[in-house]
């Protein structure tokens, strides 16, 4: 992948964006994003600026200020008073809506963006489409005939018909099973493979990363806060709302008591002071407040006090409360401060769990992450 | 030429004028971000509220030989505009403008932004747009617009009157007739024709009530088979 990526990187997209969407609103998105041909994912809470985002680059709302390049061709510049319209810009955009055009059939729908091909080879064109997604038994039927992957699908077709040099899709997959997701997502990449376009995939789920993740660029509030591998991103937040929205189960409140640098680590007193964990070094000084960020899974749970660890926080609490939900058990850990700790029921039975009893939870350093 | 025939003409004129003229209005009146866009909704709403009788002294001064109306025509044509089928229609037309527009408006709103922004990402610009998305969504609302603007002029009394006179075979529509009949103790006729009227109505507004309630949809209007 990566050595065709860059065979072909000068179709890349490249953006900088300055956008006020509402004159008495305090929100302001200013971004530079760049995507490589491939899958990118624009990470982040809802209300970030992911769809104004995508708004302004398929042109449907103009920029206050800003470039947007994809390949060779400078779709918007406000410097050079460049400003082409949506229906020229060679992008396709698939809403969360999906927007299908209940009175066409799936197959006039498909066929709307092809008005000015030559007959014979938007047959070919169609063909091709109906069969990459799956829909070719559905041709004669309307939007409201189908079912929500069917649409989905019929969407995406739609848009890719067209050979855009761009494709934005906002929540496509919204509300279907990780199956069908993982079925249409293995379609979308197998489209791509030939055709080798930039790809900017707005979600706010966690597991669609994990499930794409090529790049991801994390943004909230407006701004980009970080972007690269999904790992890289994701699993060390450096951003409260996007620690919660990552799925952090645990933000807790700290206290840095000392650094100690040739063990690359530092000393942090959680919450009132009620016990001590070791985490990366970060810039920071002894006494200032931060917040810590550790994942549910990511704790170890013991019924005994463990020994011979290389794990260096060992913390000493009473169990609080325990709820089976799914295949995983969502206990609350009372250490001083309140931990949420996720384990599976075989342990709950081994363990003899169960609220009131002593436990003791083991922290990898480098499984608690600070944010800012 | 009896009053009857002379009403559907009138009424199948002004119904296709004002779709004609009525599309154009109530896309820009739909669409439109302008601040000012209430007073043109005022305007076109004004001949609901009006008297027909203020609307149609109005047209006919405007219409008359000294009004600017009548001079224009005058100028074109080499006749006057009062008293005339064609000064009847114009008047109708003003008359019957809020029937023509506001169905049509009500409809271009509800068609879901969403759909014309994917086809202008699609490549279709905003006529495309209009004709391949909005239109077909809309045809309830255009068959609504049509029909009901021939129902109003077919019933129009006032502004007829004011504007065309009472010639036979050239202005006098079927209420007029009725009105005519009535005032000359002819009360078997004035009923046959007041009766078909009736059931013309009621008839039209059945048929309104139903494409909009999709009671009964026309094979061209049929998309959301459910």
């Amino acid at each position: 992948m990566d050595t065709m990526e860059r065979e072909v990187n000068s179709a890349a997209l490249v953006a900088c964006i300055q956008k006020k969407p509402r004159a008495d609103a305090s929100f302001i998105l200013d971004v530079s994003v760049e995507a490589p041909p491939g899958i990118t994912i624009l990470f982040g809470p809802s209300g970030a600026g992911k769809s104004t985002l995508l708004d302004c680059l398929s042109g449907l709302v103009r920029p206050d200020a800003g470039k947007i390049v994809v390949g060779e061709s400078v779709l918007f510049d406000s410097a050079l008073r460049i400003d082409i319209p949506p229906q020229k810009r060679g992008i396709a955009y698939v809403f969360q809506s999906l927007a299908l055009f209940p009175h066409l059939s799936v197959e006039q729908n498909i066929e709307y963006g092809l008005r000015d091909i030559p007959d014979q080879d938007r047959r070919r064109r169609i063909e091709e489409i109906l069969q990459a997604f799956g829909v070719e038994n559905l041709r004669q039927r309307k939007p409201a005939q189908i079912s929500g992957g069917e649409r989905q699908r019929t969407a995406l077709a739609r848009s890719l018909v067209t050979e855009p040099s761009l494709l934005l899709l906002d929540e496509p997959l919204t509300g279907l099973d990780a199956e069908l997701k993982a079925a249409i997502v293995e379609d979308l990449r197998a489209w791509n493979v030939a055709k080798c376009i930039p790809i900017l995939y707005v979600t706010h789920s966690r597991e669609e990363v994990d499930a794409l993740g090529d790049r991801v660029i994390a943004i909230d509030n407006g701004r980009v806060l970080s972007h690269g591998a999904p790992m890289e991103v994701l699993d060390a937040p450096r951003r409260k709302r996007l620690a919660q929205a990552a799925g952090f189960e645990n933000l807790l409140d700290a206290t840095v008591v000392d650094l100690r640098e040739q063990d690359g680590v530092m000393r942090l007193r959680l919450g009132e002071g009620a016990c001590e964990i070791e985490v990366p070094l970060a810039h920071a000084a002894a006494g200032d407040h931060v917040q810590v960020a550790i994942r549910a899974g990511d704790i170890l749970l013991a019924s005994e006090r463990p020994r011979g660890l290389s794990a260096r926080n060992v913390i000493e609490g009473r169990m609080t409360s325990l709820e089976q939900r799914g295949t995983i058990c969502v206990a609350g850990v009372d250490c001083g401060v309140m931990f949420v700790v996720h384990v599976t029921p075989g342990a709950v039975r081994t363990l003899e769990l169960a609220t009131g009893k002593p436990v003791w939870l083991v922290l990898k350093t480098h499984s608690c992450h600070l944010v800012d | 030429m009896n009053s009857l025939a002379l009403s559907f003409e009138l009424a199948a004129c002004v119904a296709a004028i004002l779709l004609l003229i009525g599309t154009p209005v109530a896309y820009w009146l739909a669409y439109t971000h302008w601040r000012g866009k209430f007073l043109l909704e005022s305007i076109v709403a004004l001949p609901l509220v009006l008297p027909p009788t203020v609307l149609g002294f109005y047209a006919l001064l405007a219409m008359g030989p000294r009004g600017p109306l009548g001079k224009l025509w005058m100028a074109l044509f080499g006749h006057g505009l009062a008293f005339t089928f064609s000064g009847l229609v114009l008047a109708s037309v003003v008359y019957s403008f809020p029937f023509g527009v506001q169905p049509l408006i009500a409809s271009f709103e509800a068609v879901d932004p969403r759909l014309l922004e994917a086809s202008a990402v699609l490549g279709s610009g905003k006529w495309e747009t209009f004709l391949r998305v909005i239109l077909p969504l809309s045809l309830p609302g255009v068959v609504t617009a049509g029909v009901l603007s021939f129902a109003h002029t077919l019933g129009e009394f006032g502004v007829v009157l004011m504007v065309g006179g009472d010639l036979a075979g050239v202005t006098r529509t079927a209420s007029i007739d009725i009105y005519d009949r009535v005032q000359t103790l002819e009360y078997g006729e004035a009923n046959q024709l007041a009766l078909l009227l009736l059931a013309i109505a009621f008839g039209v507004l059945c048929l309104v009530y139903a494409v909009n309630r999709r009671v009964w949809t026309p094979a061209w209007t049929r998309w959301s088979a459910k």
